[in-house]
């Protein structure tokens, strides 16, 4: 069935607000359109890593989820997810429990990317039915803005500051999305909360249905940390995919399919000067670091349409 | 009729995971607890169990899946050692505090470093105040009766607690000796059906679990989890009473040995206290008495009954195999004499002996120099030196 | 999803009642935590001018506007919204005021 905002709006909503996250967060949008995907007569197991969602959703007594919710510790998410997952599938076989349950993992960049790139991988190698959801804000948001193996290059955080010697992080982002490919999952996927949120339900729907382990990498604003007004938050999404900072795609059982070819494929410096940790950038004599990052998004974009057996 | 048979302690352990097929083992392998979730892997890929087996690629990530599992609503077990507990330190307090009754087979061998894969107790005596209950066993007889007993004392309304069942590393673990087995449907009977309350795939009644919990609230939830662990006492002699009734074999908090007019004791866990026993019954056979305690159950710590059953020594040695590198007594030593203070018991001469450490071999004649220095401190009244180490070249 | 009524734990529960392990069996309870007050500035819906596009529910990270069973959104629920202003800047209509709270 195509995509039908309206249709989808009637869904019943699985995610309270009442939570502490910041005014105008990325990330709890992601999820609440992740959630939205799921079939309303469908049970679902909710993880989620240490971190803003978590915290934020689940200070005792109150619990912004519908849905059953777990949170263990940082870096365990998956892992977590992935034994309830497995208790399901013995309970199930035992005749325990019946009915259909979705599980789903969620994690920042930093427990995902970082701490928790061992239980992610172990979860997905081992082909447990789930879907991690990355809810990406480039740095470890809720310990106060550090960085991680996301954050962008030359972005000025607390741990990579940028300071009178060195300009910000000086390591280009991992790869994640890439990483979670070559695990050969039946299906991986980029996405972002843009327009009428299409691309991120379509993918979040085919990530929970695709029978086995689906990674999604969503693109999740920080206010805070990446130091906009946060009125601006879809603007900030739309920018990164036009921008080609975060392509749209999809890993279908090993095939590339890019989503998303902007017509008019926006400088990246449209992106990062919209966000104060990369003012540094536009201060006269650090045009060859525009230039630099410039010329690693074109290179990962054309990879991505090569990829894809598109041309650029 | 139980059933004979002869086998090492970890197939020990392991015989009584497949007999009482828990819905989710989850575990990665580290000396010498490999063994168990080798065996069990057999078991589930000849289809004699029910079990999901998760083969995780980190014991952090293997108390992590349990207690994703347990959380769900499923019965969740797992095998480690040494620096796999160690690894899987901030999850055991995690499953403690959120009250999850897992399992757990704990092959005793020292942590690291240096490194060394050989038997003493300084990993699960690392974990002691993780809020786990702990079951020490001598021989694989104990391992195996402890495994049987331990959901029923975990799984209890009143306590709701994750137990590890310790053995010693490669003494007990790879020895193999005679055991006398439950039928399968004794087992069964007796461990029966895990129903929680509150699980993650309850669809009627969906929960949170794991929240961030402040000042407001957190001093609570931790006063409710250490009443259980105070409630878990009396439940674990009522389920070895039960089991007691149901096996002819008789488990309390520690066990007495050779009590009767002796003036002096050796409190010792697991394997050693095998050996002290022999050396026990060489003494008696001299017409001398020296009493074995032998402690079964160290979490939670029984302090009355400790305290009245040493009252009645003149010297007590309170042997470690392991340092807590404290500038003063091993872990069984503090907790022991604490006990003994705390109840009023001040006057048996207590010395702590540190042995064993890095799977050092422990004979009987070093036992024996521990049981004449026990009768000199006993004729003279005087303790040279409190805290000692037994078997390390001086 | 629960069928159970929403419920709270007090603030001042003691050891005995709490719930244990920190497990909360209320799901969805947040909804009783009013974050209403974190509000400087305030969205006002200007229904006439609004055409129902419905770009602006789902940008809402506090789940403040709600959709009806016809599938048309309602007015805000300002017991939950923190006045952030991304509904305001989605909107193509300017159906969505933004104005100071309290004035």
């Amino acid at each position: 069935m195509a995509y039908n905002l309206k249709e989808v709006a009637k869904k019943p909503e699985r995610f309270t607000g009442g939570h502490r996250m910041c005014a105008g967060c990325g990330a709890p949008v992601v999820a609440r359109q992740i959630l939205r995907a799921l079939k309303p007569e469908d049970h679902a197991v909710i993880g989620s890593a240490t971190g803003c969602l978590e915290v934020s959703t689940f200070i005792y007594p109150y619990t912004a989820w519908k849905d059953s919710f777990i949170h263990n510790a940082f870096e365990n998410s998956a892992v977590t997810v992935a034994g309830a997952e497995a208790a399901y599938v013995a309970m199930k076989r035992k005749g325990k429990i019946s009915g259909d349950t979705k599980f789903i993992a969620f994690g920042g960049d930093g427990g995902t990317y970082d701490i928790g790139i061992q239980s992610l991988s172990g979860a997905m190698e081992r082909g447990h039915d789930m879907v991690y959801v990355c809810y990406d804000n480039g740095a470890y948001m809720n310990t106060g803005i550090q960085r991680s193996s996301a954050t962008p290059k030359y972005a000025d955080t607390t741990t990579s500051p940028a300071g009178k010697e060195i300009p910000g992080k000086q390591q280009w982002r991992k790869d994640l999305t890439e990483i979670m490919v070559n695990h050969h999952i039946p299906y991986v996927a980029q996405t972002a909360a843009i327009g009428n949120m299409k691309d991120l339900y379509e993918k979040a729907e085919k990530a929970i249905y695709t029978k086995g382990p689906a990674f999604l990498n969503v693109l999740a604003p920080c206010p805070r940390g990446w130091q906009y007004n946060t009125p601006d938050l879809m603007e900030l999404n739309r920018l990164a995919v036009e921008t080609c900072f975060w392509p749209l795609y999809e890993v279908i059982d090993g095939k590339y399919i890019v989503n998303y070819k902007p017509k008019n494929k926006l400088p990246v410096k449209d992106f990062l000067k919209v966000q104060g940790r990369f003012k540094h950038l536009f201060r006269a004599g650090n045009e060859q670091m525009l230039e630099e990052i410039q010329a690693e998004v074109d290179k990962r974009w054309a990879e991505l349409l090569r990829l894809a057996g598109e041309e650029a | 009729m139980s059933i004979r048979e002869r086998m090492s302690g970890n197939e020990a352990m392991a015989v009584a995971m497949k007999q009482i097929n828990p819905d989710v083992v989850a575990a990665f392998p580290i000396t010498p607890s490999t063994e168990v979730p080798q065996y069990f892997s057999t078991y589930v890929a000849d289809g004699v169990v029910d079990t999901e087996f998760v083969a995780v690629e980190s014991e952090h990530s293997a108390m992590s899946a349990c207690v994703g599992a347990q959380a769900a609503g499923a019965r969740a077990m797992t095998a480690t050692s040494a620096n796999g507990l160690a690894l899987m330190w901030e999850v055991l307090y995690i499953a403690a505090a959120s009250r999850l009754p897992i399992v757990m087979a704990c092959v005793n061998r020292t942590l690291s470093g240096p490194l060394n894969i050989h038997n003493d107790h300084s990993d699960s005596m690392g974990a002691r105040d993780s809020g786990w209950i702990q079951l020490y066993s001598e021989n694989n007889q104990e391992a195996y009766d402890n495994m049987l007993m331990a959901h029923r004392i975990g799984e209890h309304p009143d306590v709701v607690l994750p137990v590890m069942v310790c053995q010693d590393g490669f003494i007990t673990s790879h020895a193999i000796e005679n055991i006398e087995l439950l039928e399968d449907d004794k087992v069964k009977a007796f461990v029966g059906e895990y129903k929680p309350e509150m699980y993650l795939l309850d669809k009627e009644n969906p929960i949170a679990v794991g929240p961030l919990d402040h000042f407001t609230h957190c001093f609570e939830h931790k006063r409710q989890q250490a009443q259980a662990m105070m409630n878990a006492k009396k439940v674990i002699l009522e389920v070895s009473e039960e089991f007691y009734k149901l096996t002819g074999r008789k488990y309390e908090l520690f066990e007495e040995y050779n009590t009767d007019g002796a003036d002096v004791a050796i409190v010792v866990l697991n394997s050693t206290a095998g050996t002290a026993k022999y050396v026990a019954d060489q003494y008696k056979a001299q017409g001398k008495k020296v009493a074995v305690i032998k402690p079964r159950v160290f979490r939670p710590f029984p302090v009355d009954e400790i305290a009245v059953a040493l009252s009645k020594y003149k010297a007590i040695a309170i042997m470690d195999k392991a340092d807590s590198f404290n500038a003063a007594g091993g872990p069984l030593f503090t907790d022991v004499t604490s006990a003994m203070y705390a109840k009023g018991v001040l006057s048996p001469k207590v010395i702590n002996y540190i042995y064993g450490i890095g799977g050092r071999d422990v004979k009987s004649n070093d036992i024996e120099k521990v049981v004449e220095k026990l009768f000199e401190i006993s004729g003279t009244g005087k303790v040279d030196e409190v805290y000692n180490y037994l078997g390390v070249r001086e | 999803m629960s069928k159970k009524e929403l419920k709270d734990v007090a603030i001042d529960v003691n050891w005995k009642d709490i719930t244990p392990g920190g497990a909360i069996p209320y799901a969805g309870n947040a909804h009783l935590y009013k974050t209403g007050d974190w509000r400087s500035m305030k969205p006002v819906w200007i229904e006439e001018k609004c055409k129902q596009c419905l770009l602006c529910y789902p940008v809402c990270p506090d789940t403040s506007i709600l959709v009806n069973e016809e599938g048309k959104r309602v007015d805000f629920d300002y017991d939950h919204c923190k006045g952030c202003g991304v509904c305001v800047k989605v909107c193509p209509f300017k159906a969505i005021d933004f104005v100071e709270e309290g004035k």
